[in-house]
């Protein structure tokens, strides 16, 4: 029996629980097994907004792993110094970063990399940041917004007058890899989230190639209220479960 | 001659907190519009909407109540009103760009005469720019308010005929809260409401760089 492409043979021959349940249990032992597979020059989404839904186990696996020539999709571009998206950053892993918003008080990471023309950014708005990344999940060739029609993030893009309001052309944003953070997960890859926690992580899910979430807690099948699941497994590849990161309190 | 008093930057939160209606969902930006959120009228039901998907924002926690999973726009911890909901990225801007928001309240570095908004990054190419959901809520609230300094602090005017810094958006900004006067914009001009005490309108005039039409209680 296949365990490792999620459905590979599985059309029209599984009706059985319990033998879906085997078929589909996408939980790996490992953050280094979670992460197998990812090579030099992958494109990498990682969710978060702060260190909230941010999946800091899987980011300091990907350092471990040594790989780079990254292209990071994320909002920020490291919060903390020497730690997480920022050492990679630091490493010099990372040729490219897709964001709204690279700067983070007291963290000159990116600034000095960035002045010193050793990074390439790629600045989007953090709203046509998320809809092109929803955009890649759903199988959208490109959508029109008013966001930064006029401004220079449109140069060089196409513009039409739509409903008498001019509109950017923006594409979707795929990834090879996705990196998640969920509050609790079951077998299946069916994910809730915690507070704030969830921004980019439903649609970075839907988006990239190889969807991997690090999870807070482990839920059974059937244990998760099937009206309050928000990732539904259909998305997901791997799960690891990495306990609760003590979060800072108190802000940036 | 009266004393000159400007508007403090309490006073601009304090009224654009008096203008807010019933019932309005409103996004305050990062820095001073945050303020707002403190003068709301008792009584008055505003929902306040954090792009990175908290609808229903409420004041920051006391040290021992702070749940590390609640963040504002500016990664501030925050809590979450009874009645508040929890949506992703996606879904949060979707409301944004979709004109869902009754208002937005912003910073700016200028306003154009007909609403044009700088205000996320400077000429400093020095500093790597960010410009998170500044464009977004530009382009999709109701309206767009902006709470500023009437000048710089080297005296030259915020309210210009065409802005020099990077925009943000095009003719989006609907009225500024300014240290000296409160003004509507629309696509025709600038028309002043209200002035701070003090101050009269040819010194208001002295200090803005585009032209302003007295507006019925500013005469």
């Amino acid at each position: 029996m296949q365990t490792d492409g999620p459905g590979a043979d599985s059309a029209g021959a599984v009706n059985d629980g319990r033998e879906c349940e085997t078929l589909t249990n996408k939980i790996v032992n490992s953050v280094a097994e979670a992460l197998s597979g990812i090579d030099d020059g992958a494109s990498v989404m990682i969710a978060g907004f702060g260190l909230v839904g941010q999946p800091d186990a899987l980011i300091n696996g990907l350092i471990e792993r040594g790989v780079g020539d990254l292209t990071l999709i994320m909002n920020n571009a490291g919060m903390v110094a020497g730690v997480g998206a920022s050492l990679l950053l630091e490493l010099g892993r990372v040729r490219k970063i897709i964001c709204s918003f690279p700067r983070a008080e007291g963290n000159k990471v990116f600034g000095e990399l960035y002045s010193r023309g050793r990074i390439e950014l790629e600045l989007v708005p953090q709203g046509t940041l998320a809809e092109r990344i929803r955009a890649a999940g759903a199988g959208i060739g490109g959508f029109y917004t008013p966001t930064a029609a006029g401004t220079m993030l449109a140069e060089g893009k196409e513009v039409r007058v739509l409903n008498g309001v001019p509109q950017v052309l923006e594409l979707p944003l795929h990834a090879d890899v996705a990196l998640l953070q969920a509050w609790r997960a079951d077998p299946l890859g069916n994910l809730t989230y915690r507070g704030t926690g969830r921004n980019f992580n439903p649609i970075m899910a839907t988006a990239a190639r190889l969807s991997i979430v690090e999870t807070c807690h482990l839920a059974g099948i059937g244990e998760l209220d099937p009206e309050m699941i928000v990732t539904p497994g259909i998305y997901i590849d791997r799960i690891v479960h990495v306990a609760e990161p003590r979060l800072s309190a108190g802000g940036n | 001659m009266a004393e000159l008093l400007p508007f403090s930057r309490t006073d601009l939160a304090r009224r654009v907190a008096h203008d807010i209606g019933d019932g309005w969902y409103v996004n305050l930006g990062i820095g001073i519009p945050l303020l707002v959120s403190d003068f709301i009228p008792e009584g008055r039901q505003v929902m306040f909407h954090s792009e990175n998907g908290l609808i229903g924002m409420g004041p920051r926690p006391e040290p021992d109540k702070v749940d590390p999973w609640l963040v504002n726009a500016g990664k501030q911890n925050v809590t979450i009103r009874p009645g508040g909901s929890l949506i992703h990225h996606a879904d949060s801007f979707a409301l944004i760009r979709g004109g869902h928001l009754d208002l937005c309240v912003l910073g700016a570095y200028q306003v154009s005469g007909t609403g044009d908004l700088a205000n996320w990054a400077t000429n400093d190419l020095s500093v790597p720019p960010g410009v998170g959901g500044a464009m977004d809520l530009a382009a999709g609230a109701k309206r767009v308010w902006v709470i500023t300094d009437h000048t710089t602090k080297s005296g030259e005017p915020k309210l210009v005929e065409k802005c020099t810094y990077p925009l943000t958006a095009v003719g989006a900004v609907t009225r500024v809260y300014s240290s000296l006067a409160i003004i509507d914009v629309d696509r025709t001009g600038m028309t002043v409401r209200e002035m701070a005490p003090g101050v009269t309108f040819d010194e208001l005039q002295a200090q803005t760089g585009v032209p302003l039409r007295r507006g019925p209680v500013a005469s």
